[in-house]
C-alpha cells in the first residue's frame, strides 16, 4: 500500500471547513489520552475547558467579553495574512491601542461621555495602527521581515506600558503599585443592563460583516487577495503590492488597538503591568482556525473564548493550572496547519500491485 | 516475433473528473523510429506520454515494452527501462554549473570526475557543445534545453520523449537539435516527438499519430500529408486562412518608443538598450527573438508595470506615458499580454470572472463606489469564453484548472475584447494548437483593422512572418532596424537573432 498526495482540481470547501471542526475535536480527544496517562481524569478535563462554558449560562457573559478582542484582533490579522503580511506583533499593539486609550481618558481628566468615549476608542485604533506602521515601513523600505520587527516590537510596548504605569501615569492612591487610576465612570463603555457585557462585543458582533464584504465584494479586498497570490499578476493589474502591504500592516494593528481600547475602557478600566493577557497572540490562533473568513473567526474566536474560561473553570474542579488551556490552544493550531494540506490535496491510497515494481 | 515494437500502446485511457483524457488510444513506435505525437492542447497528449514515463498510470489498456507487457509505476523505472524524457519547462537550478545539474537529476550517484567524463564523451558523440562548468544562468535557452538533453542520453535511452523542444529554439538551433535526434534514430533510439509545428514533423518525423479529444485519429506518414491536411485532421474541420483586408493602409503613429533604456531587472534580467521603434494605428509590429535578450524587459517597460523616468520614452497618441504604472496606462487604452500565464497575466487560484476584473476593471466599470460588480465580471468572463471558444465550465472555473492553451485563449480574449488602442502581447499562441493559434491570430488582425496598434513578441518566427507587417529582432536588450515582412529575408532575421546572441553569450 502506498499513500500518495493528489493535488486537486479546485480547493475543496468541504475540507475548507471540516479541517478546522476536526482540529478541535481531535485537540480534545488527545487531551483526554493526554491527561489520563498523567494521572487527571481527562474526560472530565476536556469537558470543563471546552463545554462547561456553553452549558453553564452564567459563563456566557465571560465568554463573550473574552472573544470579543480575539475575533477584533484576528479579522485585522486575517486580512494582512491574506496579502501575505504576516503581523504577529498584534499583542504590542493591542498595548499600544490600550494606553493610547488610556491617555486619551487622562487628557479629559473626569470628563466623560459619549464624545470623549468615541474620541478614547478612535485613539486606540489610531495607536495600534501606527505602532504597525513602523513594521510596515520597515519591510516596505528596508525588505525587514515583518514577522521579526512586529515581534520585536511587542517587547517595546511592554516596556512602554512598564514607564507610563509605573512613572507619569501611576495611581497617586494606588498605594504605589504600578497601575493607572481606575476610570472614571464617565469614561467607561456603555455596559448591556445587569450584565458584564459591553458595547466592544456588539462591535465584535457587527466587524465580521463589514470585514466579509471589504475582503469578498470591494476593490480593496480583491486587491489584498491579488497581492497575497502573486505580487506579479498584481503589477499586471495595476495593484500597488507596497501599498497593500501598508494597508493591510495598519489595519491590523488598528483592529488590535481598538480591542486594546475596548479591552481598557470596557472591562478592565485600568492598565497595570499584568494588561497583556495574550490576546494578540491567541487571535493568530483565531484567524487560521478561522480560515482567514471573518465569519470563520467569529466562530474561532468563540471557540478560544471556551477554552480560556473553561481552562479557569478546570483550575477548581480538576485541579490543572489555568495554563493548560494554552496547550489546548497551540494543539489547535498545530493540527490546523497540519490539516490544512487536505484543503488542496486529497490521500490517496494506491494498492501495491507486483506488476507496480519493474 | 520478429522485431516488436520498442512500445506498443493498446487501448489506453484515462479518466479524470468530468474529463476523459485518452479514451483507447493505440499506435506503436518502432526502433530507430521518430515518431510524431500530434494534437490541439487537451488532446490528450500530455497525459499520453505522462503514462508512458510513468507520472501517470492508465486506467485501462496496456503498454508493451519490446513485446512484453510492462507497468511503468514511476519516472524512475521509466528511466530504468530506457525511457528518457525532455520537458518543455526544464527544471534547471539557475545559480548552479552544467555539471552540478546534470548530477542533481540523475538515479544513480557518480563521481563527478566519472560523470564529466561520461558528459563529455556524449557530448562529442552526438556534437552537443555545451561547459559542463559554466552557470546554468548564463546560458541560451538552447544550452539549456541541451543540458535536458545530455541528462537523459547519459542514461543510453531506447525511447526518447521530446515535449514540444523547439518552441524556444533559433532557426540555426533548430537545425542542430534535428541532426542529434536524427544521429539517435539510427543508432536504433526511438523518438515520440510532440509539437504543434507541421512543417518541423515533416521535415523530420518518419510516422505521425494525431489525437484530438483524446481519441486517435489517424496514424500516417507525414511525407505524404501535407502541413494543412495534418492541421484538419488535428482540428477536425477546416483550417481558416488569416484573411486580411486588401491593400490596408496605416493611420497615424499610435505607440511610439524612443530611446528606452531601463536596468536589467536582478541578476537573471535583461537591460534594455536604447530601444526605438513606432507603431501606426492598423500595423502589427513583430519583434523576434531568442528567449532571455530582453523580451520580457520590454513588454513589462511597455505595459507600466515597469516605469522609466522619462515620460516622453514611451507615448501613446502623442500622450506621454512613459512615467505611469500599468493601471494608469490602461486608462490610455494600452494593454498587455505577458508570457508567463500562471501567476503573471492570471492568478491561478482565482476563477475566470475573478481574473476578468484584474485587467478589465476600470475599462468595462466592474467597480462601482469601491464594490465589484461580480454580475458584470462573470457576463464579461462569459462573453470571452464564448467569443474565444475557451474550454471551460463557465465564469467560475479556477484559471489553474484550464490547460495552457485555453487559458491562453481566455488571456488574450480579456484584452483584445476590451479594444484597447495598444495592445503589446508576448508569445500570443505559445503552447497553443493550430486552431486556436489561427483564432488569435485572426483577432489580432480584426483588432488592427479597427485602427489598434498592435505589438507582439514572439519566438516563433513563422508565426511573425505570417501575421506582422513590420519587424525587428530583439538581442541582448538592443532593437534591430525595424524591416517590412514583406522584404525581410529569414536568414537575415536569423543571423540578427542567433549570430550576435552567441557573441554576447561568449562575452559573458
Amino acid at each position: 500500500m502506498r499513500i500518495k498526495l493528489e493535488k486537486r482540481h479546485e480547493p475543496s470547501l468541504a475540507m475548507l471547513v471540516a479541517t478546522p471542526i476536526a482540529s478541535v475535536i481531535l485537540t480534545m480527544l488527545i487531551g483526554i489520552v493526554v491527561f489520563d496517562l498523567l494521572g487527571i481524569n481527562g474526560f472530565e478535563a476536556v469537558v470543563d475547558i471546552f463545554l462547561s462554558p456553553l452549558l453553564y449560562s452564567y459563563k456566557w457573559q465571560d465568554v463573550a467579553l473574552k472573544a470579543a478582542p480575539l475575533i477584533i484582533i484576528a479579522l485585522g490579522l486575517s486580512m494582512g495574512n491574506r496579502a501575505q503580511v504576516w503581523n504577529i506583533g498584534a499583542e504590542g499593539q493591542y498595548v499600544i491601542g490600550a494606553l493610547c486609550c488610556a491617555g486619551m481618558g487622562i487628557a479629559f481628566g473626569q470628563t466623560g461621555g459619549f464624545l470623549v468615549v468615541l474620541l478614547m476608542i478612535a485613539a486606540g485604533i489610531v495607536g495600534g495602527g501606527l505602532w504597525a506602521a513602523v513594521p510596515a515601513w520597515l519591510r516596505t523600505k528596508y525588505n525587514v521581515n515583518e514577522i521579526l520587527s512586529s515581534l520585536m516590537l511587542t517587547y517595546v510596548s511592554f516596556q512602554v506600558l512598564g514607564y507610563l504605569v509605573g512613572g507619569p501615569w501611576k495611581d497617586p492612591n494606588g498605594r504605589n503599585f504600578p497601575a493607572t487610576a481606575p476610570l472614571a465612570d464617565a469614561q467607561t463603555l456603555p455596559v448591556w443592563p445587569e450584565s458584564t457585557v459591553h458595547l466592544g462585543v456588539l462591535v465584535a458582533l457587527i466587524l465580521p460583516f463589514v470585514f466579509w464584504v471589504i475582503m469578498a465584494r470591494s476593490e480593496f479586498g480583491y486587491q489584498v487577495r491579488v497581492v497575497g497570490s502573486s505580487a506579479t499578476a498584481a503589477r499586471h493589474g495595476g495593484f500597488d503590492s507596497k501599498r497593500t502591504i501598508w494597508a493591510t500592516m495598519i489595519i491590523g494593528g488598528a483592529m488590535a488597538g481598538l480591542a486594546g481600547g475596548l479591552e481598557f475602557a470596557g472591562v478592565l478600566h485600568k492598565i497595570d503591568l499584568g494588561f497583556a493577557s495574550g490576546y494578540g497572540f491567541t487571535a493568530i490562533i483565531v484567524a487560521f482556525l478561522g480560515r482567514l473568513n471573518p465569519f470563520g473567526c467569529l466562530i474561532a474566536g468563540i471557540v478560544l473564548a471556551v477554552t480560556y474560561v473553561g481552562g479557569q473553570m478546570a483550575q477548581t474542579s480538576v485541579h490543572i493550572p489555568n495554563s493548560t488551556a494554552g496547550i489546548f490552544q497551540a494543539m489547535m493550531l498545530f493540527f490546523i496547519l497540519a490539516s490544512d494540506i487536505l484543503v488542496r490535496y486529497r490521500i490517496r491510497l494506491i494498492p501495491s500491485a507486483k506488476a507496480a515494481g519493474v | 516475433m520478429a522485431s516488436p515494437a520498442r512500445l506498443e500502446l493498446s487501448g489506453i485511457t484515462k479518466r479524470f473528473p468530468g474529463v476523459l483524457a485518452n479514451d483507447a488510444v493505440g499506435f506503436a513506435v518502432k526502433p530507430g523510429e521518430i515518431h510524431a505525437l500530434l494534437g490541439e492542447n487537451g488532446a490528450g497528449k500530455s497525459t499520453l506520454v505522462k503514462m508512458i514515463y510513468g507520472i501517470m498510470q492508465p486506467d485501462a489498456g496496456e503498454i508493451r515494452w519490446n513485446g512484453q507487457r510492462i507497468s511503468v509505476a514511476n519516472p524512475k523505472a521509466a528511466r530504468k527501462l530506457g525511457i528518457g524524457m525532455v520537458f518543455q519547462h526544464f527544471s534547471l537550478f539557475e545559480a548552479m554549473t552544467v555539471l552540478e545539474n546534470i548530477a542533481l537529476g540523475m538515479d544513480a550517484k557518480i563521481p563527478a570526475r566519472d560523470l564529466e567524463s561520461r558528459i563529455l564523451a556524449v557530448m562529442g558523440q552526438y556534437g552537443l557543445k555545451l561547459e559542463p562548468h559554466r552557470i546554468v544562468s548564463t546560458l541560451s535557452v538552447g544550452e539549456r534545453q541541451r543540458i535536458e538533453i545530455v541528462r537523459a542520453l547519459l542514461l543510453n535511452p531506447k525511447l526518447l520523449i521530446m515535449d514540444e523542444p523547439t518552441s524556444v529554439l533559433t532557426p540555426q538551433e533548430v537545425d542542430q537539435l534535428f541532426t542529434v535526434l536524427r544521429k539517435l534514430a539510427q543508432e536504433g533510439c526511438s523518438i515520440l516527438y510532440i509539437s504543434h509545428k507541421l512543417n518541423e514533423i515533416k521535415a523530420l518525423c518518419d510516422t505521425a499519430t494525431i489525437l484530438r479529444g483524446g481519441k486517435l485519429v489517424d496514424t500516417c506518414d507525414p511525407a505524404v500529408e501535407t502541413s494543412r491536411s495534418m492541421a484538419e485532421k488535428m482540428i477536425g474541420g477546416s483550417l481558416k486562412d488569416i484573411s486580411r483586408a486588401a491593400g490596408r493602409s496605416f493611420g497615424a503613429a499610435k505607440l511610439a518608443v524612443k530611446a528606452l533604456s531601463l536596468p536589467a531587472d536582478g541578476p537573471f534580467g535583461t537591460a534594455l538598450r536604447d530601444i526605438s521603434f513606432t507603431v501606426r494605428a492598423g500595423e502589427i509590429f513583430g519583434v523576434a527573438g531568442v528567449a532571455g535578450n530582453g523580451q520580457n524587459a520590454l513588454l513589462l517597460a511597455l505595459s507600466g508595470e515597469a516605469t522609466n523616468a522619462n515620460p516622453a520614452s514611451v507615448t501613446v497618441d502623442g500622450v506621454d506615458v512613459g512615467h505611469l504604472q500599468a493601471r494608469a496606462r490602461r486608462g490610455h487604452g494600452v494593454a498587455s499580454v505577458p508570457e508567463e500565464r500562471n501567476g503573471h497575466a492570471a492568478v491561478p487560484i482565482f476563477t475566470l470572472a475573478d481574473n476578468a476584473v484584474l485587467t478589465a476593471r476600470d475599462r468595462l466599470g466592474m467597480v462601482r463606489a469601491g464594490l465589484i460588480d461580480t454580475k458584470a465580471a462573470r457576463t464579461y468572463a462569459g462573453e470571452v469564453i464564448e467569443a474565444f471558444s475557451v474550454k471551460a465550465t463557465g465564469p467560475s472555473a479556477m484559471a489553474e484548472s484550464l490547460s495552457g492553451g485555453n487559458l491562453q485563449k481566455y488571456i488574450m480574449g480579456r484584452e483584445i475584447l476590451q479594444k484597447p488602442q495598444v495592445l503589446v502581447v508576448s508569445q500570443p499562441t505559445w503552447g497553443v494548437d493550430a486552431g486556436a493559434a489561427a483564432a488569435i491570430h485572426q483577432a489580432l488582425v480584426d483588432l488592427a483593422a479597427t485602427g489598434s496598434a498592435i505589438v507582439v513578441i514572439s519566438q516563433d518566427l513563422d508565426e511573425l512572418l505570417s501575421l506582422c507587417d513590420t519587424l525587428a529582432v530583439i538581442n541582448g536588450g538592443r532593437l534591430s532596424p525595424p524591416m517590412a515582412v514583406a522584404e525581410a529575408k529569414i536568414d537575415e532575421i536569423g543571423l540578427l537573432m542567433g549570430g550576435i546572441h552567441g557573441e554576447v553569450a561568449h562575452a559573458h
